[in-house]
């Protein structure tokens, strides 16, 4: 494992940002720390890098215990939201910034940071100052400086938070193109989960402080631990007990068993994709995504009543996905720790 | 537009009232007949020592409230404390105090009676009416500057950029000698300037702890006044405009340090601003 964190705990005054957190993440592979805010991912990221303190829990990087290891001795590239440039140097001395601290001599220095430079495409730009640069170009200056110094891992908190829908885009598929071409071991952190999905190969969801599932983004969408991950990894609607994706939404014309009535609100289309929106008898809105031809077979109106049977329904409440709930389906945390772990690129 | 007008009418009106016709007026006063008698009078062994005694001052003051000042800004903003808020207050005390308070608690402290005159006597250290007592003196009531300058500047510019630095390996001196410092720096500098303008023009503190003896511990700002005392006014407004000068120089010294950095495309907002209209025209996004 190139980082194992163990029974991390951390606490800012009254509130707990990481309680008994554990993630394994294997050599070499793009690992997606996914939560909403408050969440507790940024301050497991900063924990590994050595910029926050746990309060109990051991951080392992490379087999070598590095909790008690100041950040400047972890071997760690980290890139901020925010780039974090060092806005009195220019491209070069920001990229430089890491070699000259090791005494790197200075044709060594130049070459490696042209290296960098090209690497992130920046090479044109060496001498321009991070005010004249673009908010891509930028975060892209701020990894050829965590890369300079060859670091053991890489670290990313929500590298794309600060940039504008398409740049976050490109920036994505380069970040994946990057991880493929220099094999570092690379963890970041967001709260998208598309991105998430589109970058990482595993993912791991967190929540008030607690990892709640992790694995594949096929695994945790096809067989989510929880409510929680369930709704935070894709849409989902809630039937009575069950929880149903809108496209396992099945509509029926005539009363059966097992299916609820409903009225059609609203129909939406967007596309191929037709966005059904219904109101159920106890004022519930719920939708249904269905296909053009799933809708012209139906005709569907708005206004009319028709049936809802959830095709693949989960519920949390016992162990199994079965359709017979109990009752009480909250958010629960993973009873046994091992659920909270990554396992290795399944 | 005539409102505008207007506006900048009072203002001038107002600097040129209050501000600038003093001034002139010295300068005019000084110079009524050529340049020649001014010289003669800022040549004298006691004008040439109380030149020497007021840049001491500064040579000795200045640097030692930068570095307490800056290592006490980083205490205040980077290391959260209970006591910082008594700190905080503290430092404002020279700007609460009149300098004349300042100068009779000097000497209450280091006085023949006071707590620590005796004992440093008793070493052969005599701090009342000599340098020490004025170097104290210019120290206390010049202490805030730097430290209210750098705060706000070391709040402005977060932590991210130190911890930038220490996730690539810089240990805590190198990240501020290499990044803190340098992002803090025009704060700093206009601290130094104000705490030199402070500490050129004092007075009241020094007046007493020194005793004002000509030739002796007498430093420019009381040789003018010693000099109007005395009738003396061509002494008195050539040291005028030489405490002016020296101001001014600093002044100088910061606004063409500020112009070069400017110069090699510094961090200065505007030409920054402009530059990022162009380079983003100029070059492609992502990719």
């Amino acid at each position: 494992m190139a980082i194992a964190v163990e029974g991390a705990c951390k606490r800012f005054d009254d509130f707990q940002a990481l309680d008994n957190v554990s993630i394994d993440v294997p050599e070499g592979s793009l690992t997606a720390l996914l939560g909403p805010s408050g969440s507790g991912k940024s301050t497991l990221l900063r924990a590994i890098a050595g910029l926050e303190t746990l309060d109990a829990g051991t951080v392992t990087i490379s087999g070598e215990d590095a909790t008690r290891k100041p950040a400047q001795k972890r071997e760690v590239g980290f890139v901020f939201q925010h780039y974090a440039a060092f806005k009195h140097m220019t491209v070069f001395g920001n990229v430089a910034f890491g070699l000259k601290i090791r005494k790197w001599r200075k044709p060594q220095v130049e070459a490696r940071v042209h290296e960098l430079l090209r690497l992130v495409q920046l090479d044109g730009l060496a001498e321009r100052y991070p005010d004249q640069l673009s908010g891509g170009q930028r975060q892209r200056m701020a990894l050829a400086r965590a890369l300079a110094v060859e670091p053991q891992v890489l670290l990313l908190d929500e590298p794309f938070g600060a940039l504008d829908a398409k740049v976050r885009k490109d920036l994505r598929t380069w970040l994946r193109r990057l991880h493929d071409e220099t094999g570092v071991t690379t963890i970041f952190v967001t709260h998208d989960q598309e991105e998430a999905m589109d970058v990482a190969e595993q993912l791991v969801v967190m929540n008030q402080g607690r990892v709640e599932q992790s694995g594949s983004a096929d695994d945790l969408y096809d067989d989510p631990a929880n409510e929680f991950v369930m709704s935070f990894v894709g849409e989902v609607n809630r039937l009575g007990e069950h929880f149903v994706r809108p496209h396992d939404m099945q509509v029926v014309i005539d009363p059966d068993e097992g299916a609820e009535e409903a009225m059609v609100q609203r129909i939406v289309a967007l596309g191929f994709e037709i966005r059904v929106e219904f109101v159920l008898g106890d004022g519930t809105e719920v939708w249904a995504q269905l296909t053009r031809a799933e809708l012209q077979k139906l005709e569907l109106l708005e206004g009319q009543i028709v049936y809802l049977r959830p095709g693949q329904a989960k519920s949390f409440s016992g162990d199994s996905s079965a359709l017979d709930g109990d009752g009480a389906s909250t958010p629960r945390r993973p009873e046994d720790e091992d659920d909270a772990e990554v396992t290795a690129a399944a | 537009m005539t409102a505008k007008w207007g506006l900048r009418g009072l203002a001038f009106g107002y600097l040129g009232l209050l501000l600038l016709a003093p001034v002139g007026m010295i300068f005019y006063k000084t110079f009524e007949h050529g340049i020649g008698p001014p010289l003669e009078a800022m040549t004298s062994p006691d004008a040439l020592h109380a030149i020497w005694l007021t840049l001491l001052m500064v040579a000795v003051a200045v640097p030692l409230n930068t570095v307490f000042g800056v290592g006490c800004a980083l205490l205040l903003v980077r290391h959260r404390w209970r006591g910082n808020a008594v700190i905080d207050g503290i430092i404002n005390l020279p700007f609460a105090i009149s300098p004349i308070v300042v100068g009779l608690s000097l000497f209450l402290l280091y006085g023949n009676d006071g707590w620590f005159g005796p004992t440093l006597a008793e070493w052969g250290i005599q701090v009342l009416f000599s340098t020490p007592g004025m170097i104290l003196a210019s120290v206390f009531v010049s202490l805030p500057f730097v430290v209210r300058e750098t705060v706000p500047v070391l709040q402005e510019i977060g932590t991210e950029q130190e911890q930038a630095a220490s996730t690539l390996g810089a240990n805590a001196w190198q990240t501020f000698w290499r990044v803190t410092l340098p992002a803090i720096r025009w704060g700093v500098a206009y601290g130094v300037v104000l705490t030199t303008a402070r500490v050129l023009g004092e007075f009241g503190a020094v007046t007493i702890v020194s005793g004002s003896i000509s030739g002796e511990t007498e430093t420019l700002p009381l040789f003018v006044a010693k000099a109007f005392e005395q009738f003396n006014e061509e002494a008195a407004y050539a040291g005028a405009i030489v405490l002016a000068l020296l101001a001014l120089t600093t002044l100088l010294l910061m606004s063409i340090g500020g112009r070069k950095a400017k110069a090699q495309g510094g961090p200065i907002p505007i030409t920054g601003d402009a530059a990022i209209s162009t380079s983003t025209s100029n070059t492609k996004e992502g990719s």
